[in-house]
C-alpha cells in the first residue's frame, strides 16, 4: 500500500516536472533505468483483430528478438500493448494514453487508416512518433508518422503496365469497397492505364462487408472487359471470388487483378477459387529467399501454429522495429525528434529485401512484386522489380521522382 | 433478361431462406428474435465444422445444422424466452443479448481459447465451406446458364417453403399453431398445451435458420458476426409480408428481391438497397400491418 502510495507520489513530482519543464521533457524524463518503453497499438478484439493481432504478434516478435540480442543501446525494450477494439475512437483514447500517460517516445500500430487518421492528431500535437505498418492510400504528409508499407504507385507503378504488355489485357473493369483507399487507387489505375493505352470500362464501388455479389458480377461478365482490376477489402474479398467462380468466370479468361487479397483472405475463401488470379504486394510469404523462409519459420515459432500465414503489412510490421532501433542508435537518443532525424535514410535488409526509409517524406522505398496465386494457397512470384521504388504518396496529384509534393520541409499544397 | 430475374430469383430465395423461420417465430409467438440471424451464422459453422472433422459435404451438413440449429433455439426458448412471453419489447433485447452471447462463443471458442486449446474452424477469422466442383461450374441449359449452386438453394427453399406450409395448413400440429397465433389464451382452454407447441415451433423456426446458414456458406463468408446483417434482411421480409402470413411472406421476398436484383443490375448494388428500404417505407405506411395480415394477439 505504502509502496504504491510512494510511487503514486513520484509520478505525480514527475508530471509536476513535466509540465515544468515544457518542452525539454523528454531528455529529462528519459529513464535511467535499463529499459525503453515503447507502445504497441493494434485491434486485439472485434471484427479486424484478425489481422491486427498478427501485426502486433510481428511487432512483439521483433521486440524479443532485438531484446535477446542485447536491447538498443544496452536497454532492453519494454513494450506497451493497447487494444485499439477495431474501433477509430478507442484508438485515439489508447494513443492519448500512450503519449501522455505513458509518455512513450514511439508508437508501433495501425492497420485502417480511419485508426491512422483518428490518432494522427495526436501524434502531430504532442510530437510524437507513429509508425504505420500498412499499405495505404498516400495523400499523406506527416511529420509524425513513419511509413512503412506500400503506397499507390509502389502497388501499380509495375502492376498496370505489366497487365496490360505481359499478360496482353487492355479494357479494366475496376471495382472495389466504398472507402478511401480504394478510390485513391482507382485515381492512380486510371492514371496508368490511360499512359499505357489502356482503357477502363467502369469504376464501381460497394460498401464494405457487402457480401452478395450476384449483380456485380454480372454487371462485370456484361461489360466486355478483359481484365478486372480489384480493390475490395476485408470480407467482401472473399464472397466476390467465389461468386466470380459460380457465374461461370476464369482467370485464365478474365483474369482479377488485386491489390489487396493477400495470404490470409485467400487461405479463408479456399485456394482453388483464388487459383490463376493475381496481387501486387512488396511482400509475399512465398518469396523464395533464406532470409524469408527463416521469418517465416521465427513467425511461426513465435505464435506457436506452425500454418501461420505471413503477408505485407505482417512484414512491415516486424522490419519497422528494426528501422526504428536503427535511428535510435545513430541518433544517440531516444525522443521522438532524434528518432525522426534518425530514420531518415535507414537501410534494413527486411524478409522482402533492401528497405529504404525516404529521407523527405518519411515513406519507405519498397520493391513491387506481381504473384499469380496457386491451389496451394501460396502466390508464385511471376514479376518483380531489380530494386526498391521510391514511394510517392501523391502520386494521384502528379507527383513524380523529381518532384515531390511531400518533402522534410512539410506539404507543398499549392501544387494539390 | 433471363439473367437478371435470376439474381433477383436467387436473392428471393435467400431472403426467404431467412424469413421463413423468422416469420414463424415472430408470427407465431410474437417474439422478436434478433438472435435469428446467429442461428444462421450456428448453420453455417456447423457447415465448416462438420466440413473439417466430420469430412461431411454440403448434402450432409444440411439435416446436421438443422438438428444443430433447432436445438440450440429449444435451449434459448427454455431459458430465456419462455419467461418472456407477451412482452415483446422484452425479447427484442433479452434475444439481441444471447446474439452477442452466441458470437462471442463461436469467437472465443467457447472459452477454449483462454486455455490455449484452438479448433479449427472457430475463432474470430474468416471462414469458408467447401462447395462440391460440380456445383460450381455453370452449365448451358437451352442456350440460357444455369448457375448450379443457387439453383440448388432456389430448390432447397421451395422444398423447405412447401413442408413449412404442409406442416402448418395440413398436420394437426399446425391447426395448434395456427390457433395459438390467434388467440393463446383461447388455445389454451381448447386444451392445447402452449408452451410444448410454442417450444417446438420456435426450435423449428431455428432450424430453418440453421439450414439459410449452411447454404448462406456457401457462397458468402463465414464469421462471427455474419448473422447481423442477415437479420435486418428477415424482418423487412416479415413486416412488409405481414406477421403470421406464410404467403405474405413467400410475396414480399419476391417483390424486395425483384426489386434489389433489378436495380442492382441495371444500377448499383447501393442504390439498390437505397430503392428496397423506400419501397418498405412506402409499404408500412401503406398497410401498417404488412401486404397479408389478420387480426392476431
Amino acid at each position: 500500500m505504502s509502496n504504491n502510495r510512494r510511487n503514486f507520489l513520484k509520478q505525480t513530482a514527475a508530471y509536476g516536472a513535466t509540465a515544468a519543464l515544457g518542452p525539454g521533457l523528454w531528455a529529462s524524463a528519459a529513464r535511467a533505468e535499463s529499459e525503453i518503453d515503447v507502445g504497441v497499438l493494434f485491434s486485439l478484439t472485434g471484427g479486424l483483430s484478425i489481422v491486427e493481432q498478427s501485426l502486433a504478434d510481428a511487432t512483439l516478435m521483433a521486440i524479443d528478438e532485438i531484446n535477446a540480442a542485447g536491447g538498443v543501446m544496452g536497454k532492453k525494450l519494454n513494450p506497451i500493448v493497447e487494444d485499439g477494439a477495431s474501433d477509430a475512437r478507442t484508438f485515439n483514447e489508447r494513443a492519448s494514453k500512450l503519449v501522455l500517460r505513458d509518455r512513450v517516445p514511439t508508437v508501433f500500430g495501425c492497420y485502417t487508416s480511419a485508426s491512422r487518421k483518428a490518432v494522427l492528431p495526436i501524434f502531430e500535437r504532442r510530437n510524437n512518433m507513429l509508425f504505420y505498418p500498412t499499405y495505404y492510400e498516400g495523400f499523406e504528409c506527416s511529420k509524425n508518422v513513419v511509413y512503412t508499407g506500400a503506397v499507390p504507385n509502389q502497388q501499380l507503378s509495375n502492376y498496370i503496365p505489366w497487365i496490360i504488355n505481359t499478360l496482353g489485357k487492355k479494357k479494366f473493369f475496376i471495382v472495389g469497397s466504398n472507402y478511401i483507399y480504394p478510390r485513391e487507387m482507382a485515381k492512380v489505375s486510371k492514371i496508368l492505364i490511360e499512359q499505357n493505352g489502356g482503357e477502363w470500362v467502369a469504376d464501381e464501388y460497394l460498401e464494405l462487408g457487402h457480401s452478395e455479389w450476384g449483380a456485380m458480377v454480372s454487371r462485370i461478365k456484361s461489360s466486355g472487359c478483359d481484365v478486372v482490376l480489384s480493390n475490395v477489402v476485408g470480407d467482401s474479398v472473399i464472397a466476390f471470388y467465389r461468386e466470380f467462380r459460380n457465374q461461370g468466370l476464369t482467370h485464365d479468361q478474365l483474369p482479377i487483378c488485386a491489390t489487396v487479397t493477400s495470404e490470409i483472405e485467400i487461405a479463408a475463401m479456399g485456394a482453388e477459387v483464388a487459383a490463376g488470379s493475381f496481387t501486387s504486394f512488396p511482400y509475399f510469404q512465398a518469396i523464395d529467399t533464406t532470409a524469408n523462409n527463416d521469418f517465416v519459420e521465427r513467425y511461426r515459432r513465435f505464435v506457436d501454429d506452425s500454418s501461420a500465414v505471413t503477408q505485407h503489412a505482417l512484414e512491415c510490421s516486424y522490419f519497422q522495429v528494426y528501422l526504428w532501433k536503427q535511428a535510435v542508435e545513430k541518433a544517440g537518443e531516444v525522443t521522438p525528434d532524434a528518432i525522426r532525424e534518425g530514420i531518415k535514410g535507414q537501410t534494413f535488409d527486411a524478409p522482402n529485401g533492401k528497405v529504404t526509409v525516404d529521407g523527405e517524406n518519411l515513406h519507405t522505398f519498397l520493391t513491387p512484386r506481381i504473384a499469380q496465386w496457386g491451389g496451394d494457397g501460396q502466390g508464385e512470384i511471376i514479376d518483380e522489380y531489380p530494386e526498391p521504388i521510391k514511394p510517392l504518396p501523391y502520386v494521384a496529384y502528379g507527383e513524380t521522382d523529381g518532384d515531390l509534393f511531400c518533402s522534410a520541409a512539410g506539404l507543398d499544397s499549392s501544387r494539390l | 433478361m433471363f439473367e437478371v430475374l435470376f439474381i433477383g430469383l436467387s436473392l428471393t430465395s435467400v431472403l426467404l431462406l431467412i424469413a421463413l423461420g423468422l416469420s414463424i417465430t415472430y408470427g407465431a409467438m410474437g417474439v422478436i428474435n434478433m438472435a435469428h440471424g446467429e442461428l444462421v451464422m450456428i448453420g453455417a459453422y456447423t457447415a465448416v465444422l462438420a466440413g473439417i472433422h466430420l469430412g461431411f459435404n454440403i448434402f450432409l451438413s444440411l439435416p446436421l445444422a438443422f438438428v444443430v440449429a433447432a436445438l440450440v433455439g429449444l435451449l434459448i426458448e427454455r431459458v430465456v424466452i419462455r419467461r418472456l412471453y407477451g412482452r415483446i419489447i422484452d425479447t427484442l433485447l433479452a434475444t439481441w443479448g444471447v446474439a452477442i452471447i452466441l458470437q462471442q462463443l463461436i469467437r472465443l471458442e467457447f472459452g477454449l481459447t483462454f486455455f490455449g486449446i484452438s479448433i479449427e474452424g472457430l475463432g474470430p477469422g474468416l471462414q469458408n465451406m467447401r462447395v462440391p466442383t460440380f456445383m460450381m461450374e455453370p452449365f448451358d441449359l437451352m442456350g440460357l446458364s444455369i448457375q448450379p449452386y443457387r439453383t440448388f438453394i432456389l430448390c432447397v427453399t421451395i422444398l423447405l417453403t412447401a413442408l413449412t406450409w404442409y406442416l402448418v395448413y395440413r398436420t394437426a400440429i399446425g391447426v395448434q399453431v395456427r390457433a395459438i397465433m390467434r388467440n393463446p389464451q383461447m388455445a389454451a382452454a381448447c386444451g392445447i398445451d402452449v408452451r410444448r407447441v410454442s417450444a417446438l415451433t420456435f426450435a423449428y423456426g431455428s432450424g430453418l435458420a440453421g439450414v439459410a446458414g449452411v447454404l448462406l456458406a456457401g457462397f458468402r463468408t463465414v464469421m462471427p458476426d455474419m448473422g447481423a446483417t442477415v437479420v435486418v434482411d428477415g424482418f423487412l421480409v416479415v413486416v412488409v409480408g405481414g406477421v403470421g402470413s406464410l404467403l405474405g411472406t413467400i410475396l414480399s421476398s419476391a417483390l424486395l428481391g425483384q426489386i434489389n436484383g433489378i436495380v442492382s443490375v441495371f444500377s448499383n448494388d447501393i442504390i439498390a438497397r437505397a430503392v428496397v428500404f423506400g419501397v418498405v417505407i412506402a409499404i408500412i405506411l401503406w398497410r401498417p400491418r404488412g401486404l397479408f395480415s389478420f387480426k392476431s394477439r
